[in-house]
C-alpha cells in the first residue's frame, strides 16, 4: 500500500492523482454551487413564509430512497446520444450530484428558518425592520448553524456519489477504484478509497471551520440543538 | 421497457431482490441492537458524550464505496464477499442510529423516570419496560432513515460486484439497455417504501399511548 504512494508514477501526468483530486474537487464545487442556487432560495421563502413545508419534506424524503448508482445510469443512457463527448457523461453525473445536494441544503434551511425564536423576530418587527431585512439580518444568521449542519451532510454526499459516477467515465478520485476494479489491481483501488475517505474528512473539518467563523458567538450554545 | 426479457429474467431479478433485502435490513437489525447499550452508554458518560456522538459522526463521512473497497483490508475478506457490504452499512447504521438512540432516551421526562423508580423498578427493568419503550417514537424516526438510505447505498455495491438490484444498473449501462436498469429503479424505491412502512407500523404497535392522545 505505501509502495503504491510512494511512486513517483502515481503523482504525475494526466491520471496523476493531484489531476484527480482536482476534478473530483471541480465536480463537487460546481455541483454544490448550483445545488445551493436552487435549494436556499426555496428554503429560505418556505422557512420565512411557511408555505410548503409538507411538499418539501416529502420531496426531501422520497429523494432519499433513490438509488444514485440508477439514476446515474440512466440519464446517462438518455441523454447520452443528444451531447457531444464528454457532457454525455459529464452533465449526466452533475445533474444527479445536484438533485442529491438540494434536499439536505432545502431542508436544514426551512428548518434552521422556522426554528427562529418568534420572539427574535417580533423584536426586529417592533424595530421597525422591514420583511427582507427580518429575514436576512435576524432570520438568515440564527439559522446558520442548521444551515451548515445540511451544507455539511450535502457536500459529503457529493463527494461520496462523485466517487461512484467514476463508473460512467466521470473523472475524479473514483477513477482509481474503478480501473482499479476493471484491472484487479487491489492497491490502486485501496489507495483511491483511502484518499476519498481523506478528502471527505478534510472536507467535513474545513465546513466545521467555516461554520465556526461565520455563525454568530452568542449563537453557540444552541448550535447542538437539533441534529439534522 | 422490454417486457418479454423481464419475464425471461425474473428468477434472476428476484434473487437480487432477496439479496438487496437481506444487505439493507441486516445492518440496520445488528445496528440498532448495537446502538441501543452504546446510546444509553453516550448518555450516561457526561464528557464522553460529545467525542462519542463525533466519532459516530465521523464514520458518516466515509464514502460508501471507500468503505466496500477498504473493509476487505481490515477484515482479512475478499472484495466479493457480501461480508463487506453487511460490515459496511452495519457501522452506517450504528453511527446514525447512536444518536437516535441517546435523543430519545433524553427526550424522555425525568418525571416519569422518578415515578417508575418511586414504584420499585431498578434500574435496569426501568430501562427496559419504561425508558426505552418511551423513546420508540425517536428511535423509529431513526431508523426510517437508516432503512431508506442503506437501501439505496446497496445498490453502490454493485460497482465492487456484490450481488443485489445495482448488478441490473451496471448491465444496463453494459448492454446500452434501459429495462433492467428501470426495474432497478423501480424495485429499489418499492423496496424502501415497504421497508419505511414496516417500520411506521412496528412503532405504531409499540406506542399505542400515541394513538389514544387528545
Amino acid at each position: 500500500m505505501v509502495s503504491w504512494f510512494m511512486d513517483p508514477e502515481h503523482w504525475g501526468g494526466p491520471d496523476g492523482v493531484p489531476v484527480l483530486l482536482a476534478q473530483h474537487l471541480a465536480y463537487s464545487g460546481i455541483a454544490l454551487f448550483v445545488a445551493c442556487l436552487i435549494a436556499m432560495p426555496i428554503g429560505l421563502y418556505v422557512g420565512h413564509t411557511r408555505r410548503g413545508v409538507v411538499v418539501v419534506a416529502g420531496v426531501a424524503n422520497a429523494l432519499r430512497a433513490l438509488p444514485t448508482l440508477g439514476l446515474i445510469v440512466l440519464l446517462v443512457i438518455l441523454l447520452g446520444p443528444s451531447f457531444a463527448s464528454d457532457l454525455a457523461f459529464v452533465l449526466p453525473s452533475l445533474i444527479v450530484l445536484v438533485l442529491l445536494a438540494v434536499p439536505p441544503i432545502m431542508a436544514a434551511t426551512y428548518a434552521g428558518i422556522g426554528a427562529v425564536e418568534p420572539e427574535a423576530v417580533d423584536a426586529a418587527r417592533g424595530m421597525g425592520q422591514r420583511p427582507l431585512q427580518i429575514l436576512f439580518g435576524v432570520e438568515l444568521p440564527c439559522a446558520l448553524p442548521l444551515i451548515f449542519s445540511g451544507l455539511r451532510s450535502a457536500t459529503l454526499q457529493i463527494i461520496s456519489t462523485a466517487t461512484i459516477a467514476a463508473y460512467v467515465s466521470l473523472g475524479g478520485l473514483g477513477r482509481l477504484i474503478i480501473d482499479g476494479r476493471a484491472q484487479n489491481d487491489y492497491q490502486q483501488m485501496a489507495a483511491g478509497a483511502i484518499l476519498v475517505g481523506l478528502l471527505a474528512f478534510a472536507v467535513d473539518l474545513l465546513i466545521g471551520l467555516l461554520s465556526h467563523l461565520f455563525v454568530s458567538p452568542g449563537l453557540k450554545r444552541h448550535s447542538r440543538r437539533s441534529p439534522l | 421497457m422490454i417486457w418479454g426479457w423481464l419475464y425471461q429474467e425474473s428468477g434472476r431479478i428476484s434473487e437480487l431482490f432477496a439479496w438487496h433485502l437481506g444487505l439493507s435490513t441486516l445492518p440496520v437489525i445488528i445496528g440498532l441492537l448495537l446502538a441501543i447499550p452504546l446510546g444509553w452508554l453516550a448518555r450516561h458518560l457526561g464528557l464522553f458524550q460529545a467525542a462519542f456522538l463525533g466519532g459516530a459522526g465521523l464514520l458518516y463521512t466515509i464514502p460508501s464505496l471507500a468503505l466496500f473497497v477498504l473493509l476487505p483490508l481490515v477484515l482479512g475478506t475478499r472484495i466479493l464477499d457480501p461480508l463487506n457490504v453487511v460490515v459496511a452499512l452495519t457501522l452506517y447504521s450504528l453511527a446514525l442510529l447512536v444518536r437516535t438512540v441517546s435523543d430519545g432516551l433524553g427526550a424522555v421526562p425525568p418525571a416519569v423516570l422518578q415515578a417508575a423508580s418511586a414504584m420499585g423498578y431498578r434500574p435496569a427493568a426501568r430501562f427496559l419496560l419504561v425508558e426505552l419503550p418511551l423513546a420508540v417514537p425517536v428511535i423509529a424516526a431513526g431508523l426510517r432513515v437508516a432503512v431508506v438510505s442503506n437501501v439505496s447505498i446497496v445498490s453502490v455495491a454493485a460497482l465492487v460486484g456484490t450481488p443485489q438490484l445495482g448488478l441490473l444498473f451496471t448491465q444496463g449501462l453494459q448492454l446500452h439497455f434501459l429495462t433492467p436498469i428501470i426495474v432497478g429503479i423501480v424495485l429499489c424505491v418499492l423496496l424502501a417504501a415497504l421497508l419505511d412502512g414496516l417500520v411506521q407500523l412496528l412503532a405504531n404497535r409499540l406506542t399505542p399511548w400515541q394513538r389514544k392522545g387528545p
